[in-house]
Parts: structure tokens; C-alpha cells; sequence
């Protein structure tokens, strides 16, 4: 993993390294600016466009069904009164964390070839939260009355319940939304300095103008902007730790066989990161190939994240060994129950779904040829994707459907308009991405820059 | 004809590498110019403090700033669970206090991200509608690939021949005076 060490097994050096030689401050600054600055749209962001919003649509479509019908179009009841929504709410939540790890704890841990994924990866964590905060709204009842969920000054007098992990999870979720937005919003500071003095129309040139505040790169600016940007990194990383963590709480906390288990924090905070990396990986790849930035998303960046994922693979896959073992352990009848039911009760099939796409298939990125197949690389992070949604599937409805009480056992089946909100919402998320890719500096500009002036140090003054 | 002017906001010389731009910085504040202002397109390593920029106040805002949140979301949970909202369940303690940390961790990040953001932007003096330094047109290279030091017309020991002749002297690009 160390960057300074070339691989010697390798034919093409260049497509091992994080940036390729012969660029210069100008040449990266305008490769990614004119992606922006162009005015040619290429047809397959067009094409990507037209299905996202197409998708928005129905999301629109079965949002105001639901608020003129209410929950009941859904197909929740009891005892599975957490349907699709949360399944999807941890799913999109887990799909964030990537972002916020990329940009901050690599930081911190100075990976030098996060440079070229952070921006995209964050702007991918704010689109993944945005995705994920409209799903405990929708499934209110009353989403009008969201803001009951905040403390705030009402004449009934009221406060919120601060033993209750709902509550918790609302400052999560809303600190970690506020947060991942500044600091993806300071991480474009200088970049967007830079699209005002590139753009060549006089409205854009506004338009960016007041984005970037007036940034002009000065030496005692930078210094405040490095120091508040390592110390945005030190806040985000304890916080990516905790969000997910609160998530599972909302289930640990509860008494329901297959939720009440200490291993649920860590575990769902590695599913987070692990569903997180399949999805940078997922958006990447069309994304270099359509934009020709191949250069910029190398194959060794597409090397690290199939390492990240083989490795946060293993540990979920530890966490359904422990789950099972506590089950056997704890002599809980209804906890063992829980277990059985998962692999051999009505939804055995998710159950082994989930088992082959998150336990089996990232076993594949053990070998090299493979972290390094495109296609490979593309299909197992859509199957990491699909396998973390089952996950939650099977947390959330298949310990729900069966606890203690046989007489109140139920089956949970999705209607049109669950499944009308989950591809929705995927909706949503392809339409915020393609519009910032469209319009935001995709890469950080800056750091490219510095990168590159680290890598002409190097060469010149070899110590 | 531009000597008629009564002020201008400075001079700006225009350098083509880091190095340069360090080396000059460095030679300007041994000369004793003070009010010195150096521009790139990245952190250049060293050229805060070849200015003579040391220290900053942003850690100290987002340390005032975390323990104001951690103050806030821990004294509202016991205000409110033990004095205003008291409920009792089953004769628990009200003061539960391990139940109030994650909404203190919370807000205490929330707090010190937002002091680190607009404690940054407010010492840096952002947003700025308008600058001076704009109205030099080869200005807009200092995102691209340039590197400018400017010495400010506040400085004590400005003048603008002689400082002009001065940058001149650190074999710059160019230099340019800055219309207010």
C-alpha cells in the first residue's frame, strides 16, 4: 500500500502510479475544470440524466401517493412495522460512510492516493445522506410534524426523549449531514476560486464568484484553511464511527431476537464502509471511462478500494459468525430461533443471497488479476451493493416477522410503492450526482497541484 | 501619468515556481517589508512563516467552540430530563446520564466543525465581494500555475519606486501595481 515503493511486477509503471508523469499545475487544473467549463454535454451523461430523473419522478409520484394515503399504501404492519423504509435508510446511510473514511481518516492516515476520489467520494456521502434522511421522515406517519424531533421552544412543553435511540439517531444523522456538507463545501473553496477565474461567461463567472467567497490562494489563508481542514478531518472521523453506531443502537437497544447484540456497533459501522467502497467503486468506473480520467481514477486507486473491500468484506463476514455463535452461546431459545429462522425460515433465500454476495464474492479480490479486471471489479461492487441492502433486509424484516409470540408471527410482502420509493430514491441520488458532476470541479483541483509539485521535487532532488 | 494617483492597494510581482516565490518572500521580509501577502495555487510548504505568519487562532476557536457544544447538549438533556421534563419511568433516575452522551458527542462535533469553518473563513476575511488584487489582470493565474508576492502600500517601508525597484530585483515574471 505504500505509494513510495514501485511495484516491480509490473509492466506499465505509469498505470501503477497515482498520477501520471508530464502533467503540470496547468495541465490538471484545465483537465478538470473543462469537464465543467465545456459546453458539450456528453450523450451518456445525457442518457444517465434522463434515467435518474426519470426514476426521481416516480419517487416524486409514490412520495405524494404516500402523503395523501399515508403509510398504510406500504406494506408494513404488524409486527413488521419497519419495512423497506429502514431497510433503505440504513442502506443509504451505510453508502455515505465511504465518503467521509476517504476524505478524513485517509487524511489523517496521509494516503496519498485518496487526492483523486475524495471530492467525488464526498459529494457521494452528502447525495447517499440526502437519499437516506427522507426514509424515517416518510415513514413518520405524521411527516409534517418532523420538526417535533427537535428540541425546541413549543407551548406544550415538551422535550424530546434523550433515552431513546430514535432521538440519538436524529443528531446523528442531522451532525453528520451538516457536517459532511462543510467540509466537502471547504474542500471546494479553492477549486471553485478557480472555475470564477476560468469561466468565460460572465453569469457562470458570478455564479462561481460567490461560491468561492472571494478565495485568492494566500499564503496566510492557507495556512488557517489547512489547519481548519485537518481539524474538520480529526471531528469527521470520530463522527463517521459514531453515526452508524447510533444506527445500530436504534435496533440494539430494542429487545428483539436477532437486534439485541453488543456486536451490532462495529459490525454495521465495517457494512458501512464495505457497502460505501462498492459504491464509489460503482459510480467510478462508468465515470472515468466516459470522462477520460483514467489517468486520475487509476487502476492502483481501483486496486486500494478492492483491498478495502476484501478487507471490510471479512469483517462483516465476522460479524455473522459472531452473531450465530452468540445465538448458540447466550442458550437464548428465542436468539437461536432467530439464527434458524434467518437460513432456513421463509426468507432463507435473502439469507444466502446476502451470504453469497458479501461473504463469498469479495473473496475474489485475494487475487491480484482480479482487483485489477475492470469488468470484475465493476460487477462485484454492484453485487456488494445489492448484498449490504439484503443485509438490511435481514436484520430489519426477518427479525421482525418472527419474535416471541408464534400467534404473532406475520409475513412482510413489499408493495409497488415500496419498491416504487427504493428505486426512487436511487433516482434521486443518480440525479444529484450527475448534476454535480456536470457542474462542480469532479476532482480536487488543488491538491492535484500539490501532488504534482511533490512528484517534481521528487525527481529533481532525489535524496 | 499613474503617479498623479493618489494610493494604490500595493505591488504585486508574478513568480513561475514555488521555490522562487519562497526564495523572494523570504529575501522581502529580511529587507524589512512587513505588510507582505504571498499567492499560489497550492499550500506552498514555509511560505506562511517566510512571511512572517506564524501562528494561528483557528485551533482555539474549534476548541471553544467543541466545548461550548458539549456544554449545551449535555446541560439541555439534564435541564430538560431533570428540572423542566422530568419523566418517571418505573422510579429510574432522572440524571442517566451515560443515556445523554451521544447527543453531547454529537452537538459537541457539530459545534467545533462549525467554529472551524467560520472561524477559517472569518480571520481570513471571506467572503470578499471585491478584492484589488482582481483588477491585475494575470492575477487569475494565481489558481493555474503562478506565484505572486505582493508587498501592500500600508507597509511602513513602502515606496513605490523603490520598492518596485526592489522586486524588480528578485528577477520576478513581472511586476504590477494594484489599483485600489
Amino acid at each position: 500500500m505504500n505509494p513510495n515503493v514501485p511495484n516491480p511486477s509490473t509492466d506499465a509503471a505509469a498505470s501503477h502510479s497515482l498520477l501520471p508523469r508530464g502533467h503540470t499545475y496547468g495541465s490538471v487544473t484545465e483537465k478538470i475544470s473543462e469537464v465543467v467549463l465545456t459546453t458539450r454535454t456528453p450523450w451518456s451523461w445525457l442518457f444517465g440524466f434522463s434515467v435518474g430523473f426519470t426514476l426521481l419522478m416516480v419517487l416524486m409520484m409514490a412520495v405524494a401517493w404516500l402523503f395523501y394515503r399515508g403509510v398504510g399504501i406500504w406494506g408494513v404492519q404488524v409486527p413488521v412495522g419497519w419495512g423497506f423504509a429502514i431497510v433503505n435508510f440504513v442502506w443509504w446511510i451505510g453508502i455515505g460512510h465511504a465518503g467521509t473514511l476517504i476524505s478524513a481518516i485517509l487524511l489523517l492516515f496521509r494516503q496519498e492516493w485518496r487526492t483523486s476520489i475524495n471530492r467525488f467520494a464526498e459529494a457521494m456521502t452528502l447525495f447517499a445522506v440526502a437519499c437516506a434522511a427522507i426514509f424515517p421522515l416518510l415513514h413518520l406517519g405524521r411527516p409534517w410534524v418532523f420538526y417535533w424531533l427537535f428540541p425546541y421552544p413549543d407551548t406544550m412543553r415538551l422535550w424530546p426523549q434523550w433515552r431513546s435511540p430514535l432521538v440519538w439517531d436524529v443528531f446523528a444523522v442531522s451532525t453528520y449531514a451538516t457536517v459532511s456538507f462543510m467540509f466537502w463545501y471547504v474542500g471546494l473553496l479553492p477549486d471553485l476560486g478557480n472555475m470564477r477565474d476560468r469561466a468565460r461567461n460572465r453569469f457562470v463567472r458570478v455564479l462561481y464568484g460567490m461560491m468561492a467567497m472571494g478565495w485568492r490562494g494566500a499564503a496566510t489563508h492557507w495556512h488557517r484553511y489547512k489547519i481548519a481542514y485537518l481539524l474538520l478531518a480529526g471531528l469527521s472521523t470520530p463522527l463517521v464511527l459514531s453515526v452508524h453506531s447510533v444506527v445500530s443502537m436504534d435496533f440494539t437497544i430494542g429487545i428483539v431476537p436477532g437486534w439485541h447484540s453488543t456486536i451490532f456497533p462495529p459490525y454495521f459501522v465495517a457494512g458501512a464502509i464495505f457497502s460505501g467502497f462498492a459504491m464509489v467503486m460503482t459510480l467510478t468506473i462508468p465515470v472515468r471511462k466516459i470522462y477520460h480520467l483514467e489517468e486520475f481514477f487509476t487502476i492502483r486507486h481501483l486496486d486500494n478500494m478492492a483491498k478495502v473491500l476484501l478487507a471490510t468484506g471479512m469483517m462483516v463476514s465476522y460479524g455473522y459468525l459472531m452473531e450465530t455463535f452468540m445465538a448458540w452461546y447466550s442458550h437464548g431459545k428465542f436468539e437461536i430461533y432467530a439464527v434458524i429462522n434467518r437460513a432456513s425460515g421463509p426468507y432463507a433465500v435473502f439469507f444466502w443471497a446476502m451470504i453469497a454476495c458479501n461473504v463469498l464474492a469479495p473473496q475474489v479480490f485475494w487475487f491480484k488479476k482480479a482487483r485489477q479486471h475492470i469488468p470484475t471489479l465493476f460487477v462485484i461492487s454492484l453485487v456488494v451493493n445489492l448484498g449490504m441492502w439484503l443485509e438490511r433486509f435481514v436484520i430489519v424484516i426477518v427479525s421482525l416477522h418472527r419474535d416471541f409470540m408464534p400467534s404473532a408471527w406475520a409475513m412482510y410482502y413489499p408493495t409497488i410503492w415500496d419498491w416504487a420509493t427504493l428505486f426512487g430514491s436511487i433516482g434521486l441520488f443518480l440525479t444529484l450526482m450527475l448534476l454535480f458532476i456536470r457542474f462542480l470541479p469532479m476532482i480536487s483541483m488543488f491538491e492535484l497541484r500539490e501532488q504534482v509539485a511533490e512528484q517534481t521535487e521528487k525527481k529533481e532532488a532525489p535524496r | 501619468m499613474k503617479r498623479n494617483r493618489p494610493s494604490i492597494y500595493g505591488l504585486l510581482a508574478e513568480f513561475e515556481s514555488a521555490e522562487h516565490v519562497l526564495d523572494a518572500a523570504k529575501r522581502a521580509y529580511a529587507d524589512g517589508y512587513r505588510k507582505l501577502e504571498a499567492y499560489s495555487p497550492f499550500p506552498v510548504e514555509g511560505l506562511d512563516e517566510a512571511i512572517g505568519f506564524h501562528r494561528s487562532r483557528v485551533p482555539l476557536i474549534v476548541l471553544m467552540g467543541g466545548i461550548a457544544g458539549g456544554l449545551t447538549g449535555f446541560g439541555m438533556e439534564c435541564f430538560s430530563a431533570i428540572y423542566h421534563y422530568p419523566i418517571n419511568v418505573g422510579g429510574r433516575p432522572l440524571f442517566s446520564w451515560p443515556a445523554f452522551i451521544p447527543v453531547t458527542f454529537e452537538l459537541t462535533v457539530l459545534f467545533a466543525a462549525f467554529s472551524a469553518v467560520l472561524g477559517m473563513l472569518a480571520l481570513n476575511g471571506l467572503p470578499k465581494p471585491y478584492h484589488p488584487l482582481f483588477n491585475v489582470e494575470r492575477f487569475v493565474l494565481h489558481g493555474h500555475d503562478r506565484f505572486f508576492l505582493c508587498v501592500e502600500a500600508t507597509d511602513a517601508k513602502f515606496d513605490r519606486e523603490t520598492t518596485k525597484r526592489f522586486l524588480e530585483s528578485l528577477q520576478p515574471k513581472g511586476v504590477y501595481e494594484v489599483e485600489p
